[in-house]
């Protein structure tokens, strides 16, 4: 794409990671979590699909990676599931303990990100899954269509 | 009559969108209209969830600095999440059926792909 | 002739889908006894102060179990549908 297009996406792509990477984190405080903040970090990887070309990307970003992320997220959620597992499957065995447990005061509070137990570790984990999966399907797509010299079976 | 009626427009928003989705689904030929048509009634379905848990007056099911009012139910919202990543998971494969098809046979009418013509 | 036939049988059916819509409940007031139950409880025991992220992770987690699997699903069926040949660089002995 043209000069000017690369400029803005050099400058953007920084703000739109970081905004993403804010909405996964704080997704127990304020509207939003894993999916959502995946798929604005996912729209970032599209823009620069976009901008630099499907060739350029696929040399920086190898789809063994993400799938390599993809699969630790995965199995990240199963290990948090399993936590708590001594009174039931998916039991939110961190709350009131040290780790991630204030409770919030009931009713109106300003919020506080030092509480929710396992749902900002759940939250970060469905966030690396989403994010790996939608850039795949992104990466995978873009390098058929751009007119790649090798034949698929 | 019609003041009564006024409070009944998202329920006719989503029996539109339905009956739009299944004319295009049945009429067109081309493959990509047909896969759209597919997603513009997935798109149905998430509305007619929304909307079924609305509570008059309601806002949004989050405890800020903001003085309690009435929440809208939250279960719903939940179920709409889950239900639009699975709408994007399939398109994703049907696009991607949709590509081998043309690499395939050369065309995207769906009339030109029939194998099993007597 | 055939489209005529299926838009008016369509508008039909948007008829009756309004009418059966209608009768669930009137909008804006729906039975609501498992949701204030949630409302009221989830910051005690859940810890959370967003109600709808401790549904999703916690109240009902089965439901984002099942679709964290239907995404890895879809994801390995579009990769696999496009793989690539490697080129033969040796031989078997």
């Amino acid at each position: 794409m043209s000069k000017i297009v690369r400029t803005v996406a050099n400058f953007l792509i920084l703000f739109i990671f970081t905004y993403g990477l804010y909405v996964i984190m704080h997704g127990h405080v304020t509207p939003g979590g894993g999916f959502q903040g995946g798929a604005v970090f996912a729209s970032g990887i599209a823009l620069l699909i976009v901008a630099f070309g499907a060739k350029s990307v696929h040399r920086k970003l190898k789809e063994h990676q993400l799938s390599v992320l993809e699969s630790s997220g995965a199995l990240l959620f199963i290990a948090l599931a399993f936590a708590g597992i001594t009174t039931v499957f998916f039991y939110n065995a961190l709350v009131g303990s040290s780790f991630f447990g204030n409770i919030p005061p009931v009713g109106a509070n300003p919020g506080d990100i030092w509480t929710g137990g396992l749902i900002p570790l759940m939250n970060v984990a469905v966030g690396m899954k989403v994010i790996a999966g939608l850039g795949s399907i992104l990466l995978v797509m873009s390098l058929i269509t751009s007119g790649a010299t090798e034949v698929e079976e | 009559m019609i003041e009564g009626m006024t409070t009944y427009v998202p329920y006719l928003a989503v029996a539109l969108l339905v009956g739009i989705a299944f004319y295009i689904i049945m009429v067109q030929k081309n493959l990509i209209k047909l896969v759209m048509g597919i997603s513009v009634l997935a798109s149905a379905a998430n509305l007619f969830l929304i909307t079924l848990g609305y509570r008059a007056e309601g806002v949004a099911p989050i405890y800020t600095n903001a003085p309690i009012d009435t929440f809208v139910l939250p279960v719903p919202q939940a179920l709409t999440l889950t239900s639009i990543v699975i709408a994007v998971a399939t398109l994703a494969l049907m696009l991607s059926m949709v590509i081998r098809v043309y690499r395939h046979t050369g065309s995207i009418d769906s009339e030109q792909s029939r194998i099993m013509k007597g | 002739m055939r489209r005529i036939t299926i838009a008016v049988s369509l508008l039909i059916f948007v008829g009756l889908l309004m009418a059966v819509v209608m009768t669930v409940h009137p909008f804006g007031y729906p039975p609501s006894q498992m949701d204030d139950y949630i409302i009221e409880n989830a910051q005690t025991e859940t810890g959370a102060n967003n109600v709808v992220s401790a549904v999703v992770f916690d109240y009902r987690g089965f439901d984002t179990l099942g679709e964290a699997t239907i995404l890895f699903t879809a994801v390995t069926g579009v990769v696999t549908m496009f793989r690539r040949k490697k080129e033969e660089a040796k031989s078997d002995v």
